[in-house]
């Protein structure tokens, strides 16, 4: 296959940035589209030329690390399919992509395709835990049975990667899918109900302070989600949110 | 020589860690926050340890190279953790679970670390369930378990095939909430690119942050290396694209031994390779052999039509296909251990019978399983005279709810339906069993350094049984490093602050910022890439899945060719002060030659066949490895003196007081 990609290039955080056009070819189908940036990227170092950097690491789709906006879509145009499992049997010969970094106030860019996710560690870090010490005193793991429904419901939740497709994808930047999918999977479990109302005020706290904006319940969210979460998690939030706010 | 002293406590194994935590030196809560620790690395042994620490009281400083922690490598373990619960009443102990690690890893493992590995292990689950992680349960409510290769009880605990990404989102939520306390302080895009000694004992780290390119100096009075392993050495493996060896040989050089750097596991699950453009390798977890059926054709020219594309798999009559593991190894079938499934697929391709284009791939088929299991549920449902097409639709609902996310993972990489066709799959590099040296405290041999999870070497000997990784990570981290740092740290009371104006930090800040300048001033004309493909083909060539004293021999002197061509030829564009992934990985590989030649080297000497180190010149008049226990029942331990070739041989001998040498046997 040949392909014309149309690519962001920015220097750094406050360089301006642009999009430049690059032509690959000999790309087959059986590569991943990371492997077809690789390729582009080897042609632009033979050629002297700083490549382009972008975020990626396990290439398997679980370490949430890769994050191309691809043709207008997070991750592109494979549904439940992260940018490193999209392959170019996708795409056909000769077509032109678009490849973007995600763009949201909260990400601002820090070069080319890379952007700074920090947000969401800092949402974590204000509430989306069990507030137990790791020393191993505690319950055997079986003292609690917990009904099958809702530890399969939790886990659904707890597949969410952390990638940002979902602020990637929202009209407002929105976080909500991200923070309602932690706030969800302890909420669900014994082991969260502690801790439940305070948790979901502060991480919605954090989670406006950063700058992300509001849930207008279009739901591009979900169908961007490369792990499929839920909307219905935003539902349970609001739920726990009101709740916790009247009750306080 | 040196002895090597490895710490092990008096006394019968079972009340070694016991006796070994209460007496020995302990540091007041008071005192635990005049004291400053470095974890290097954010995964399970990673996470757990800032975790735990910071709990305790220690100001900890987490670095991880990631954009979040979150992102360890860790997060891709897919099947499973192993745990001593016997929940299954099916006759599981402390000492099976120790027995099974030390029978797995070919009696190369230190016998007091695996027991005491076995012994924790119960109580990660009970950690892990109090902290939300969604672990699989049965319809009663109640932990549900599975089995994995080289055991015969079910004690595998799992989420689906996302065990690592749930326990390491534990871990990392019990981070977070140090963090949001103050206690942990997290570097975030910062790799450690050197280890500062300050009188002989480790007192901080020189890291370069990634997005300024800023190189810094952080002290502490103690540096826990929990950095992961060095698979990324064969280029393609499954390790993560970032997964490198670089904190770990920077300690190496600083003094810390370098233990058995020749176990390698080579995973016989994963998605076989398509072309040269290929990153890596992908990993289809080991619970798949639970229900997956592995076989080729018996005959060569049936093998031959299906690389041809003439002749379907699901069309080849059962009677002509051998499912080889069952057929040598009845007792274990499709459940033997990693190293003895991989060996027999490369056996079985080399013989001719592969079964994809490049004749490097096996069948993995789950059509027995999905009629069986289609009959249980048609069965349960009471339908009266199914069809086969309805009993196979109950059974592919069962399979999606084992491993359905495997299996998409399998059609988006391969476009081809894993229910509808068997999957192909063939040995890959996955998890390396070697590591910095450690001893019983999980101390390196510089003291106030230490190694934890995949970065030492103690627990697997020559071979990991499956789901053991992600145990022994969590182990190391929560509950053994904990109490053992203490002892070293006891003495540091009245250090106070460690200075990083010392001329060693200013010696290794400089030395550090000079080879990366070297590095981008090179300007040759080769990619870091080139350089490291080609080290990963003499690695896959000459010191993979089998070996030999010739092969080895050429591989040192080609790794060493590789390493002067990389210094003379590569080219690294960009800047020093800024995010450049070209220079990241530069310095990384730079390593990786190394480490190849060291890796070669240990291959070399030890001319014994154990675990997943097999070295053709050893082995049973049936073709498996043959260990030589007479000349051989040591750890290699290797001191840096400048050259990789010229590395010091320090051995630890291993005691096998609790469990008979015996040839392996998984017939």
């Amino acid at each position: 296959m040949k392909l014309t990609l149309k690519i962001w290039r920015q220097k750094n955080a406050t360089a301006q940035g642009k999009m430049e056009t690059y032509q690959v070819s000999d790309i087959s189908e059986h590569m991943s589209f990371l492997e077809m940036m690789d390729v582009l990227n080897e042609q632009l170092i033979a050629e002297g030329k700083e490549p382009v950097a972008f975020d990626h690491d396990c290439r398997e789709g679980i370490c949430g690390s890769c994050s191309m906006y691809i043709n207008g879509q997070p991750h592109g145009p494979r549904q439940a399919t992260t940018t490193c499992q999209l392959h170019m049997r996708e795409f056909n010969d000769g077509d032109t992509i678009y490849i973007e970094p995600w763009r949201a106030k909260a990400f601002p860019v820090m070069k080319d395709l890379v952007v700074d996710r920090s947000a969401f560690d800092r949402i974590i870090q204000s509430g989306g835990y069990v507030s137990v010490n790791t020393s191993g005193n505690t319950l055997d793991a079986n003292a609690i049975p917990i009904p099958k429904e809702d530890a399969d419901e939790a886990f659904n939740a707890a597949t969410c990667i952390g990638c940002g497709a979902c602020v990637a994808a929202c009209k407002n930047a929105s976080a909500m899918l991200f923070v309602s999918a932690k706030v969800s999977q302890l909420s669900l479990l014994p082991q969260g109900q502690v801790e439940r109302k305070e948790r979901v005020l502060n991480m919605v706290d954090q989670m406006d302070k950063e700058g992300f904006g509001n849930c207008t319940n279009t739901g591009a969210c979900s169908v961007e989600c490369p792990k499929e979460i839920s909307l219905e998690n935003i539902a349970r939030m609001n739920r726990d949110y009101l709740a916790a706010s009247v009750t306080k | 020589m040196t002895k090597l002293d490895s710490k092990i406590p008096e006394g019968p194994i079972a009340q070694k860690w016991e006796h070994h935590k209460s007496s020995i030196n302990v540091v007041s809560p008071a005192n635990k926050r005049l004291i400053d620790v470095i974890v290097v690395g954010s995964g399970l042994a990673g996470a757990s340890a800032a975790a735990s620490l910071a709990e305790m009281g220690y100001n900890v400083k987490n670095f991880c190279f990631q954009d979040s922690p979150r992102r360890a490598h860790s997060i891709a373990a897919q099947g499973g953790i192993n745990a001593a619960k016997n929940y299954q009443n099916d006759g599981d102990s402390v000492y099976r679970l120790f027995y099974d690690t030390v029978k797995g890893g070919d009696y190369r493992a230190r016998e007091a670390n695996v027991y005491r590995l076995a012994e924790v292990s119960a109580n990660i689950i009970d950690q892990c369930v109090a902290q939300g992680v969604p672990f699989a349960r049965e319809y009663g409510g109640l932990l549900d378990n599975r089995s994995f290769g080289g055991v015969l009880v079910s004690r595998t605990f799992y989420a689906k095939g996302q065990t690592g990404q749930q326990l390491l989102l534990g871990a990392y939520s019990a981070m977070s909430r140090q963090i949001n306390k103050g206690k942990i302080k997290m570097y975030n895009r910062h790799e450690m690119l050197d280890l500062v000694l300050v009188d002989g004992k480790a007192r901080g780290i020189i890291a370069r942050n990634l997005v300024t390119g800023e190189i810094e100096r952080h002290g502490a009075h103690a540096v826990v290396l929990a950095s992961g392993g060095y698979g990324n050495v064969f280029f393609l493996s499954t390790n993560a694209m970032g997964s490198n060896v670089t904190a770990a040989w920077r300690a190496h050089r600083r003094g810390a031994f370098f233990a058995n750097p020749c176990f390698t596991q080579i995973h016989p699950t994963c998605m076989p390779r398509s072309g040269d453009y290929q990153s890596k390798l992908t990993l289809m977890s080991e619970s798949l052999r639970n229900d997956g059926r592995i076989w080729v054709p018996k005959e060569e020219e049936d093998a031959q039509a299906i690389r041809e594309g003439r002749l379907k798999p699901t069309d080849l009559p059962e009677e002509k296909r051998d499912y080889y593991l069952e057929r040598r190894y009845p007792a274990f079938g499709n459940l033997v251990p990693r190293d003895v499934a991989s060996r027999a697929a490369k056996e079985r391709c080399d013989a001719g019978y592969g079964v994809n284009k490049t004749g490097e791939a096996v069948y993995l088929d789950f059509s027995s399983a999905i009629m069986r299991y289609g009959r249980e549920q048609a069965t349960v449902q009471k339908l009266d005279n199914p069809t086969d097409d309805q009993i196979r639709a109950l059974g592919e609902k069962v399979v999606a709810s084992k491993y359905g996310n495997l299996f998409e993972m399998y059609e988006k990489i391969n476009a081809e339906n894993p229910y509808k066709t068997p999957m192909m799959i063939y040995p890959a590099v996955h998890y390396t069993m070697g590591g910095l040296w450690v001893d019983y405290n999980l101390m390196t041999t510089i003291p106030g350094c230490f190694a934890a999870g995949e970065a030492n070497f103690s627990d697997h000997g020559a071979n990991r049984l499956g789901a053991s990784a992600l145990m022994q990570g969590l182990a190391d981290g929560y509950f053994v490093l904990p109490y053992t740092i203490g002892d070293f740290l006891s003495h540091d009371i009245r250090t106070g602050p460690i200075s990083t104006d010392s001329p060693e930090f200013e010696q290794a800040e400089k030395d550090v910022r000079q080879h990366l300048e070297s590095l981008l001033n090179n300007k040759g004309s080769k990619s870091v890439d080139y350089f490291h493909k080609r080290l990963g083909k003499v690695m896959w060539d000459k010191v993979g899945m089998s070996r030999n004293e010739q092969g080895l021999k050429e591989a040192l002197d080609e790794i060493r060719q590789i390493r002067e061509e990389f210094y003379k030829d590569v080219f690294v564009p960009g800047s020093l002060d800024e995010l450049n992934p070209e220079l990241e990985k530069a310095s990384r590989v730079a390593d990786f030659l190394e480490l190849g030649e060291l890796f070669a080297k240990d291959a070399l000497e030890r001319t014994e066949s154990c675990g997943g180190h097999f070295r053709e010149e050893s082995q049973t008049e049936e073709g498996e490895a043959l260990r030589d226990d007479e000349n051989f029942t040591f750890v290699s331990a290797w001191e840096w003196t400048g050259d990789p070739r010229e590395s010091k041989l320090h051995k630890e001998e291993l005691v096998f007081n609790d469990i008979e040498l015996k040839q392996r046997s998984y017939k």
